[in-house]
């Protein structure tokens, strides 16, 4: 277990991530991790959180037995509105998504290539039900897509590879991706790293990462 | 006189055919009409294709339409939620069809339905396995694909007020595919919390007009999914 006290924990990957997103902007959060940087929105900056199945101002959790399960998030759970909130429809929202005008979604990955590639929905393997969401949309329309994940799985093999193994979501579609152990850039020379988590060196993070590096 | 109230859900799905196209509303359990889907249960209709983001959870609504084996496709983005028993089975075991399509491109072919455009491009799952076999075409130096538009012979939609015309609002995120899915049927089938006199609605507030619907009942209080998937419910109630 030698990540005790070293790298970043998930609240600090998703203040990380809060913090590289400007005032004003239009945010669509994955399920997961991604749905905490919505916690660390820093102080003064106002921020619009789209949910996918048709609201742009995305609350936080209600309180325990204020849920309304009309009211709910791309992850089917309950949320609440903030003032300036709207609903709409479905090819509405995906016309936000797929036209352009979002500007932030932090997603989750099993998989991210040295050039962008992007793998996150389906594993490929035989055991696994299939079901695809808007991932393949969000990828393609949003101005910038960020990844939030760990560095490598939980057996230690590495996710950010020289090309993805799993069933793709799309072809150099990732601007950034925030791990445990480090933030990196996709630029077009190569993956570029731009800050490494406490107590992690250059060394370390190439051994756990399969792409090449540019540091 | 125009009027579209039907008295019952029973009423209101009565004519729906063997091998039928149904759109059925909802995100999960938001907007999902689980009283039109029960009557559609009971009226026995089979051989159905269903256009739905989700596959239902539990034993209940969409859940147990495709358990009683009513249904040779689905058309869907997103089979699997938590909870979700039946169509993972069904699944395993080769029991049904299915088309999954991007939740864009889902909720795009079905507005294009509704609007009379037959097909159009996307860069949504290019490069993709859901891309093998489509057409793509380069534009402006960027890779598209080509999908085509989803209609219905019917679709089964809940919105929360209706006027005997149509007219339609809806209720915060249950809104979702309810408006597209009025605009692509042969036969739009909306249950509403509440029907309302003509002008109730303000017409700057109609969300959905009254020409994309055809038949309109009403259920003052719809039951809630998550509440009977927690008490293990099935449809048709056992007791």
């Amino acid at each position: 277990m030698d990540r005790v006290n070293i790298g970043w924990s998930k609240d600090d990957m998703a203040k990380l991530v809060a913090n590289d997103i400007p005032d004003g902007s239009y945010v669509n959060l994955g399920i997961g991790i991604p749905e905490l940087v919505a916690n660390y929105i820093p102080e003064g900056r106002e921020i619009i959180i789209h949910t996918e199945n048709g609201l742009l101002g995305v609350g936080p959790a209600p309180a325990p037995g204020e849920e309304d399960f009309d009211l709910i998030n791309a992850g089917k759970k309950p949320i609440t509105t903030i003032k300036g909130a709207c609903f709409f429809h479905h090819a509405d929202s995906f016309a936000m998504i797929r036209g352009g005008h979002l500007d932030f979604t932090v997603l989750g990955a099993y998989q991210v290539s040295q050039n962008g590639d992007l793998a996150n929905w389906s594993t490929g393997s035989p055991n696994d039900i299939p079901a695809v969401g808007g991932a393949m949309d969000l990828v393609q329309g949003v101005k910038n897509v960020f990844v939030i994940m760990s560095h490598t799985t939980k057996n230690g093999t590495p996710k950010i590879v020289k090309k993805c193994t799993y069933p793709l979501t799309g072809v150099a579609v990732v601007s950034r991706i925030y791990t445990d152990l480090a933030i990196i850039d996709v630029t077009n020379k190569g993956l570029k790293v731009i800050k490494l988590a406490p107590g992690i060196d250059k060394d370390t993070l190439i051994n756990k990462t399969e792409a090449d590096l540019i540091l | 006189m125009i009027n579209k109230i039907f008295l019952t859900p029973q009423e209101a799905v009565a004519d729906i055919f063997d091998g039928a196209t149904i759109m059925i509303g909802g995100f999960g359990e938001a907007g999902s009409p689980i009283e039109l889907i029960h009557a559609l249960i009971d009226q026995g209709a089979k051989d159905l294709t269903i256009i739905s983001n989700n596959a239902g959870s539990g034993h209940v609504g969409l859940a147990a339409l495709l358990e009683h084996k009513r249904v040779k496709k689905i058309i869907c983005s997103y089979p699997k939620t938590s909870f979700s028993e039946v169509y993972p089975e069904l699944y395993c075991s080769g029991l049904i069809e299915v088309e999954l399509v991007p939740q864009g491109t889902l909720a795009e072919r079905i507005r294009c339905g509704g609007a009379g455009i037959p097909a159009f491009y996307t860069p949504t799952s290019v490069g993709t396995s859901l891309a093998e076999g489509k057409e793509l075409r380069e534009i402006d130096g960027e890779l598209y694909v080509l999908e085509y538009a989803l209609k219905s012979d019917f679709s089964l939609v809940k919105a929360y007020q209706g006027d005997r015309y149509g007219n339609l609002i809806y209720y915060k995120t249950a809104r979702n595919f309810g408006p597209i899915m009025c605009m692509a049927a042969k036969v739009t089938i909306v249950q509403v919390n509440k029907i309302v006199e003509l002008g109730e609605i303000d017409p700057e507030a109609v969300v959905t007009p009254n020409i994309f619907v055809q038949r309109v009942v009403e259920v003052p209080n719809p039951l809630h999914e998550h509440v009977l998937v927690s008490q293990n419910k099935k449809y048709p109630w056992t007791e």
